[in-house]
């Protein structure tokens, strides 16, 4: 289940940092792709992926910064 | 791949476009002349549900699809652009509330939205900002159990007759989303006057002097004003305006084929010539791409695909700069008339050169567009 999630989030991730490879506990915010327009593009990606909706409570950056922590994340709401 | 409207959307349109031509079209040059709209046409708004069309039918509103939203769009602002902003930014402030408000923010306020009972309005830009969104000067401070927010915001669409606004202010050095009631001691607002277009959206400034609110009208988190509460509305707003564009155009369109036909010169109509020909032939394809694109962009919208907020900065930036196109060939093809206010046609002309500069002006649509590619290709 986990590696199901981790493996679309990378997809995903792969169109925004093409030239890059990410490691699993890298956090994404500082290598200087991202904008405003990511995070939205994120929140809207695992809503519709993983049929979860992502609240206001959950707008924390520690769910958001790393693949890992996305997951646990997707993992969590779906509990 | 079906790209056609379904039965149930075409029965809309039709609708729609019988309203806007019974209700909406005999008043758009007494707004643009009054700078306002008459209160009378936003009644009948309201009692159509159009005001509610963009909130889910268990808060009270319509919950139309976001391709149905979308034609709503076209066919008001091909009747006045001016009530079709007033459908953009009430949007803007009821789906904040709805995607990152509280269950008592929505139970207090959309049932109202939705009834047109409130009228709703969205406040980012200031004296001193504009695209530079994240530099805002207003400011909030929690006091107690209530923020208090001091500053002033400028170009507010509906700003003189809405009653509730969603403000972007800096609360704790990060841009964040208040809700803030008119009838809160320290908030007034200043009626702007004498814009080139839409100019009955009743554009005011907003006064906040120790603007006190309750911390429950925080919409989202301290530092998602902009990231997540603003994007949202401002996809909103482009997507609606972009559909408003191609209404514009269409009636400039619609405009210019018949004066064409009627307009005699030189032994015959207009219609007859050539080089009006070439006009109406681009006037039809570009119409027709950008209600394309739009058509795309509320498509992938309602199925939530993450693409939609690009292919919605893709659409916005096509259809405002077609508008400004057609709506310049429709004042062309009048020739004399067209400069003047008995007309539609220059009305048009101004309304659409707004187009290209509200939600994201042209040039940020082309610096963010290209700077998107060179990101994801």
């Amino acid at each position: 289940m986990e590696n199901a999630i981790k493996a679309k989030v990378k997809k995903f991730l792969s169109r925004f940092f093409k030239s890059q490879e990410i490691a699993d506990d890298q956090d994404i915010f500082s290598l200087g792709f991202v904008n405003s327009l990511f995070a939205m593009q994120l929140v809207l990606f695992l809503e519709k992926e993983f049929d979860i909706m992502v609240d206001t409570e959950d707008l924390d950056l520690e769910n958001f910064r790393t693949i890992d922590l996305i997951t646990s994340f997707v993992e969590k709401k779906q509990a | 791949m079906k790209t056609e409207l379904t039965d149930e959307q075409l029965a809309h349109k039709e609708a729609f476009r019988r309203f806007v031509d019974e209700e909406v079209v005999p008043y758009a040059r007494e707004h643009d002349l009054e700078e306002r709209l008459n209160p009378a046409v936003i009644d009948k708004v309201i009692e159509k549900g159009y005001l509610g069309s963009m909130i889910p039918t268990k808060f009270g509103g319509t919950g139309m699809d976001m391709v149905t939203l979308g034609i709503l769009n076209e066919e008001i602002g091909r009747g006045c652009a001016s009530l079709r902003c007033l459908l953009t930014v009430h949007g803007m402030l009821a789906l904040a509330i709805l995607r990152w408000g509280t269950q008592q923010q929505r139970t207090d306020y959309l049932p109202r939205l939705a009834k047109g009972e409130i009228l709703g309005a969205f406040a980012l830009s200031e004296p001193n900002v504009g695209s530079d969104a994240k530099s805002v000067e207003t400011t909030a401070v929690l006091d107690g159990d209530e923020y208090v927010l001091t500053g002033t915001k400028k170009w507010i669409t509906m700003g003189q007759i809405a009653d509730l606004f969603l403000i972007i202010a800096k609360c704790e050095g990060q841009p964040t989303a208040f809700l803030v009631e008119r009838e809160r001691p320290g908030f007034c607002t200043k009626a702007m006057k004498g814009l080139l277009g839409t100019r009955a959206t009743m554009i005011a400034e907003l006064h906040m002097d120790n603007c006190r609110i309750p911390k429950e009208n925080i919409i989202g988190r301290v530092g998602t004003g902009l990231t997540h509460v603003g994007l949202s509305c401002l996809d909103y707003g482009r997507y609606t305006v972009a559909w408003g564009c191609v209404g514009t155009a269409q009636a400039a369109f619609e405009a210019s084929v018949a004066y064409a036909r009627d307009r005699q010169q030189f032994g015959a109509p207009l219609s007859d010539n050539q080089l009006i020909r070439k006009m109406i032939s681009e006037m039809t394809v570009n119409i027709k791409a950008a209600r394309q694109l739009c058509y795309h962009a509320g498509y992938l919208k309602e199925v939530g695909d993450p693409d939609t907020i690009m292919e919605t900065w893709v659409a916005k930036y096509y259809a405002s700069t077609m508008v400004t196109k057609v709506t310049s060939d429709a004042v062309q093809i009048f020739g004399g008339n067209g400069c003047l206010d008995q007309y539609p046609v220059e009305r048009y002309f101004r309304d659409a050169k707004i187009n290209e500069i509200i939600e994201g002006s042209t040039q940020m649509h082309e610096i963010l567009i290209a700077s998107h590619i060179f990101k994801t290709m």
